[in-house]
C-alpha cells in the first residue's frame, strides 16, 4: 500500500461536491443502476407503445377471433405472430403490456407526487406550528390511516363508476399519510437546529424559515420516499384494476389483464396470462423498491466501512502498465 | 521494562475519499506507574492511535509494534485481545453519557464487566463494585447501585466510568478526553480523583487531550501529535518549558491559558492538512513559521540530552515567544466620556412552567433577577457553568426568548414594548454568533445565501449588489470571496466560525453576541478567531457579549467579567480584578480549576546528542 503513496505523493485530495459524492457512492451500488436502467427501460417502451403497435399491426384492443384464438376459442401460446401470446378474447399480450405500462407509470408516479406533495405540505405545518395544530393534523392522519382502504374504494366507485382519475385520487388519500408523518417528525428535530434560531434572530420570519431553511434539508426524505411510494402505488392500482375498480376495459392495465386470466381460470390452460404481466408488475415495483433504497444509502451515508480491498484492487491495476 | 511500547506504528484507514494515513511511524513508550500525555488537535490521530492499541480498529491496516508487557497485542486474536480489553486494560471515554448504557444500572455495567473476566459469585462481584464506587467517591454507593446512567450528573457519571475502569485493578488505563465534556470546577476533581487513584493503586495512566495546560500540571512525559505523526516526545517540565518543535511552540503560543496582558494571541496560521496525501516532508512545513527549503525532505529525529525528541530540521530548538508588549492593544474603553448604555436589563427573571395547564404550578426558575448594563464599545464576558442560564440570558437580551419579569432596555427601548414590526427593526442591531460551527449554519444553503440572508431578509441589497456585498463581507473576515457558492460543509470550523461572524456583521449591528464562539475550534484556530473578533471592535466600535465557560479564553478578549451561577450574577467586575481579586467564593473556585501552573523548573541548557535521518518513505 506503501507504493502507491510514494508513486503519487503530490496528488490533491479532490473536493467532491455533495452531488458528486452521491453519484459515485449510487453507481457503486450495482442494484441499483441495475434498477434505474430496468426503469428507464420500462419508460422507453410506455413512450413507445404505438411503436410496437405499429411493429406488431396489432391494435390492443381489437380482438383478433381467426389468427389470435385457436379452433377451440383458446388464447394461441406465444408465437411468430404473437410473441407474448394472446388473451382470451385474442388480442396480443405484448402490445397490451406495452399500454399498460403507460396506465401503470402514469398513475404509480402522478399519485405519488400529489401524496408526496399533500403529505409534505401537512407534515411541514403540524412539525413546525406544533400545539394545538399539529394535535388535529396528526389526528387526521392517523384518522385516514384507520380507514380500510379496499371497502372505502368500493363504496365510492360504487357511487361514481370506476376512472382513472378516481383511482389516482383513491391512491392519493391513502398514501400521503405516511410521508405526512415522516416529515412531521423531521420537520419537528430541525426546527430546534441552531440554524433556524439564527435565521429566526436576523428577522425571519415563518414562511421564509419553512421554505428557505427547513424544506433543502428535507430533500433526501422526499426523493427517497416518493420513489418509495411509486410501486406502492402501482400495486394499489393493480389491486384496483383487479377488482374491476379502477381502468375501465377495454384499456389494458396489468391489474385488469391478471383479472382476465383469473376469470374462467383461463390461466390453467395459458400460463403466459399470468407469467407476463405478473413478472411486469413484480420487477417494476422491485426495480422502484431497490433504486429507493440505494437512493437513501447514496444520499444518507452512515458511516459504512469502507474495506482496504478496494484500494488494493486499484492500487493492482495501477501497478501494471 | 516499559509497560507499554509502540515502535513504528502505522496505521490506514480506508474512506470513501482514500486511504487516511492516520498515524506515520509512532514509537514512544511508557513507563510502569507514569502519567503519559498525548495531547494534539483533533484530527491528529491521537484517538485513532489508542484504538489501534486496543485492537478496535477492524477496518484499519495497521503495521508495526505494540508492546503491552512485552507481547505483541498486534499479533494477537481477537478472542486472546478481550481478555485484554478492560481485565489489564482500561478505558476511560469523553462522553460518559453516551458510553453508559442507558437501560442497565450502573451496578449491573461494573459486575457485567467483572463477571467478563473474572469467575466470582453475584455477592462479591456486587461488594467490590460498590467498595469501588465509595472509592471514586459516589455517596451512598450501596443505595446507588441500582440506579441508572441518566440519575446521576456529569461528573458522577465520568466517576462511574472511572470505577468501571478500574474496577478489576488494570495495570494500564487509557483515558481518552476524560474531562472534555465536563465543567471546569468538576473536571478539576476528576483528574485529581484519577492521579490519587493512579498513586494508589499504582496505575499507569494514558491521557489522551487537547488541552495542554490540562496536562502540563500533572503528566509525566508528554507526546505532541499532528497530522498522525509524533512531533514531540519529552518529559512534561522540558516540554513546558523548553519546547523543542515549532509546533509545540506554537500551541503554546496560541493558548489563551498562556496569557500576558494586553497582548495578541499568536496563532498558527492555516489550518492542518488532509491526511489522504501527505505529503513525504515535515507535515507542519506550511504552517510553520520557521519553515525553509530543507523541509520538503523527510525530517530527522533529533534527540536531546534531555530525553527530548523532537521531529524536525531545527537542530536548535524553536522557543517560546519573548514577552513581547510591542503589540500591545488598548481596547480599553474611555470610561471618562461616560459612554452609552447599549443594553440595559433591571431584574430579568424567567421561569418555565413544569406542571403543564392543569395541576400544581412547579416552576423552574432559570433566571433570578439579572440587572445588567452593557456599555458601547465593551466586551463584556459571561462566564459560568454549564446550566447556569448563560446562553438563555443571552436569548433574553437578544430578544429571542420574552422575560417572564423585569425589563429589558436596547438603546433607550424597551424590549416588551416592542410591535412586531418594530421587533424586526431591532433584530438589525442585535446580532448572534453561535457556538456550534456546524449547526448553526443550514448544511444545505450555500455560503452566498448563508452571509446574504439578512439582505434578504430586510430588503437591503438585491442582485448584484448583495453578491458584491456578501464578497466584501468575506473578505473582512478572512475569508476567500471566491469561494462564493460553496457549502458549509466544504468549510473547516473555523472557516465556518468566520461565515457566522460574517452573516452576523452583515447589518451593521451596535451588538454581537458571541456564545461560546470559539469552545468547538482548535487551540491554534480558536486564537485566529479571538484575533479576529478584536480587529474587527476596533474597526467597527462594535459592542460584545461574550459567553463561555472557559475562564482564560474570557480573560483575553473582555473588559470586563460578569460571572454567573444558578441564574444569578454573583460577581462583575473588570476583568483583571475578577483575576487578582475574586470577591466571591464561587468565583474563587472557578479561577483555582481553570488554571493550571505548569510545574516547570529553571531550563537547563540543552544539547543535542543525536539525530537520525528521516526515512524516505
Amino acid at each position: 500500500m506503501t507504493d502507491t503513496t510514494q508513486t503519487t505523493p503530490e496528488t490533491t485530495v479532490i473536493q467532491r461536491g455533495p452531488l458528486e459524492l452521491t453519484m459515485r457512492r449510487f453507481s457503486r451500488d450495482r442494484a441499483s443502476v441495475i434498477a434505474l436502467i430496468f426503469i428507464l427501460a420500462l419508460i422507453v417502451i410506455a413512450i413507445c407503445a404505438p411503436l410496437i403497435e405499429n411493429a406488431t399491426g396489432h391494435s390492443p384492443i381489437e380482438q383478433y377471433r381467426t389468427t389470435g384464438l385457436s379452433e377451440m376459442g383458446l388464447p394461441v401460446a406465444p408465437n411468430d405472430e404473437f410473441t407474448l401470446g394472446t388473451d382470451h378474447l385474442g388480442r396480443d399480450v405484448i402490445v397490451r403490456l406495452a399500454y399498460g405500462a403507460r396506465v401503470s407509470l402514469l398513475v404509480g408516479v402522478l399519485a405519488s407526487l400529489a401524496a408526496a406533495f399533500i403529505g409534505l405540505t401537512i407534515g411541514m405545518i403540524a412539525g413546525y406550528v406544533g400545539g394545538a395544530t399539529d394535535m388535529v393534523l396528526s389526528r387526521l392522519m392517523d384518522l385516514v390511516m384507520s380507514v380500510p382502504f379496499l371497502l372505502c374504494a368500493l363504496a365510492l366507485v360504487s357511487v361514481f363508476g370506476p376512472s382513472l382519475g378516481l383511482s389516482v385520487g383513491v391512491i392519493v388519500f391513502f398514501s400521503w399519510t405516511t410521508m405526512g408523518r415522516v416529515i412531521r417528525a423531521e420537520v419537528n428535530s430541525l426546527r430546534r437546529r441552531e440554524f433556524v434560531e439564527a435565521s429566526r434572530s436576523l428577522g425571519a420570519g415563518p414562511v421564509s424559515i419553512m421554505l428557505r431553511d427547513i424544506l433543502p434539508n428535507l430533500s433526501v426524505p422526499i426523493i427517497v420516499y416518493t420513489t418509495m411510494m411509486i410501486p406502492s402505488a402501482i400495486v394499489f392500482e393493480a389491486t384496483l384494476s383487479f377488482l374491476g375498480l379502477g381502468i375501465v376495459p377495454p384499456t389494458p392495465s396489468w391489474g385488469g389483464m391478471l383479472a382476465d386470466a383469473a376469470t374462467n381460470s383461463i390461466y390453467l390452460v395459458a400460463w403466459w396470462l399470468v407469467v407476463f404481466p405478473g413478472m411486469a408488475l413484480l420487477f417494476t415495483t422491485l426495480a422502484f423498491n431497490i433504486l429507493g433504497d440505494g437512493l437513501r444509502d447514496a444520499l444518507d451515508p452512515k458511516a459504512r466501512p469502507v474495506r482496504m480491498s478496494r484500494f488494493l484492487k486499484k492500487a493492482g491495476k495501477a501497478g501494471k502498465p | 521494562m516499559p509497560i507499554l511500547e509502540t515502535r513504528n506504528l502505522n496505521i490506514q484507514i480506508p474512506t470513501e475519499d482514500g486511504i487516511v494515513q492516520a498515524a506515520r511511524n509512532v514509537s514512544f513508550e511508557v513507563r510502569q506507574g507514569e502519567l503519559f500525555g498525548i495531547a494534539g488537535e483533533s484530527g491528529s490521530g491521537k484517538s485513532v492511535l489508542t484504538q489501534a492499541v486496543m485492537g478496535l480498529l477492524p477496518n484499519a491496516e495497521i503495521t508495526g509494534e505494540v508492546l503491552f508487557q512485552g507481547k505483541n497485542l498486534l499479533t494477537l486474536s481477537q478472542k486472546e485481545m478481550r481478555s485484554y480489553r478492560g481485565a489489564r486494560i482500561g478505558m476511560i471515554f469523553q462522553d460518559p453519557l453516551s458510553s453508559l448504557h442507558p437501560y442497565y444500572t450502573i451496578g449491573s455495567q461494573i459486575t457485567e464487566m467483572i463477571h467478563a473476566h473474572e469467575r466470582v459469585s453475584a455477592d462479591e462481584a456486587k461488594k467490590r463494585a460498590i467498595a469501588m464506587l465509595e472509592r471514586v467517591g459516589i455517596p451512598n454507593a450501596a443505595s446507588r447501585f441500582n440506579s441508572y446512567p441518566h440519575q446521576f450528573s456529569g461528573g458522577m457519571r465520568q466517576r462511574v466510568m472511572i470505577a468501571m475502569a478500574l474496577v478489576l485493578n488494570p495495570p494500564l488505563v487509557i483515558a481518552d478526553e476524560p474531562t472534555t465534556a465536563l465543567d471546569v470546577t468538576v473536571q478539576a476533581q476528576i483528574i485529581e480523583l484519577l492521579n490519587e487513584m493512579r498513586r494508589e493503586r499504582g496505575t499507569t495512566v494514558i491521557m489522551i487531550t487537547h488541552d495542554l495546560g490540562l496536562l502540563s500540571s500533572i503528566a509525566d512525559h508528554v507526546m505532541v501529535m499532528y497530522a498522525g505523526n509524533r512531533m514531540e516526545l519529552a518529559s512534561s517540565n522540558a516540554l513546558f518549558s523548553q519546547p523543542a518543535h515549532p509546533y509545540t511552540a506554537g500551541l503554546l503560543n496560541s493558548s489563551p491559558a498562556n496569557y500576558t496582558p494586553g497582548a495578541e494571541l499568536v496563532p498558527i496560521p492555516g489550518r492542518p492538512p488532509s491526511l489522504i496525501h501527505l505529503s513525504k516532508g515535515c507535515v507542519f512545513k506550511a504552517r510553520c513559521p520557521q519553515a525553509q527549503e530543507i523541509c520538503a525532505n523527510p525530517p530527522p529525529l533529533r534527540i536531546f540530552n534531555d530525553e527530548t525528541q523532537s521531529l524536525c530540521w531545527l537542530e536548535i530548538p524553536a522557543s517560546l515567544k519573548e514577552k513581547q508588549n510591542t503589540l500591545a492593544v488598548t481596547s480599553q474603553v474611555d470610561m471618562v466620556t461616560a459612554p452609552a448604555k447599549v443594553i440595559e436589563a433591571r431584574n430579568v427573571k424567567l421561569s418555565y412552567n413544569l406542571g403543564g395547564p392543569f395541576g400544581p404550578g412547579n416552576t423552574l426558575e432559570v433566571l433570578k433577577g439579572i440587572d445588567l448594563d452593557l456599555y458601547k464599545g465593551e466586551t463584556l464576558g459571561l462566564v459560568g457553568e454549564s446550566g447556569c442560564g448563560k446562553s438563555t440570558l443571552a436569548r433574553v437580551l437578544a430578544g429571542l426568548i420574552p422575560a417572564t419579569d423585569g425589563s429589558v432596555m436596547v438603546e433607550g427601548k424597551s424590549l416588551q414594548a416592542l410591535s412586531g414590526r418594530e421587533w424586526r427593526e431591532m433584530r438589525k442591531r442585535i446580532q448572534l454568533v453561535f457556538q456550534d460551527p456546524f449547526g448553526s449554519l443550514n448544511p444545505r444553503r450555500r455560503v452566498s445565501s448563508i452571509i446574504g440572508d439578512p439582505f434578504r431578509i430586510h430588503g437591503v441589497f438585491a442582485g448584484n449588489r448583495r453578491k458584491q456585498a456578501v464578497q466584501t463581507l468575506m473578505e473582512k473576515v478572512g475569508l476567500n470571496p471566491e469561494h462564493y457558492n460553496r457549502f458549509p460543509s466544504e468549510f473547516s470550523g473555523g472557516q465556518r466560525q468566520r461565515i457566522g461572524i460574517a452573516r452576523a456583521l452583515a447589518l451593521n449591528p451596535e451588538l454581537i453576541i458571541f456564545d461560546e464562539p470559539v469552545s468547538a475550534l482548535d487551540v491554534s484556530i480558536q486564537a485566529q478567531v479571538l484575533n479576529l473578533m478584536r480587529e474587527l471592535q476596533q474597526e467597527l466600535n462594535l459592542t460584545y457579549l461574550f459567553i463561555s465557560h472557559d475562564l482564560s479564553v474570557v480573560r483575553h478578549v473582555c473588559n470586563r467579567i460578569a460571572v454567573m451561577n444558578k441564574g444569578q450574577i454573583v460577581e462583575l467586575a473588570d476583568a483583571e480584578s475578577i483575576y487578582s481579586d475574586p470577591q466571591d467564593p464561587y468565583t474563587k473556585t472557578l479561577i483555582a480549576a481553570s488554571i493550571h501552573t505548569p510545574n516547570t523548573v529553571v531550563a537547563q541548557d540543552r544539547q543535542l546528542i543525536r539525530s537520525i535521518p528521516g526515512e524516505a518513505a
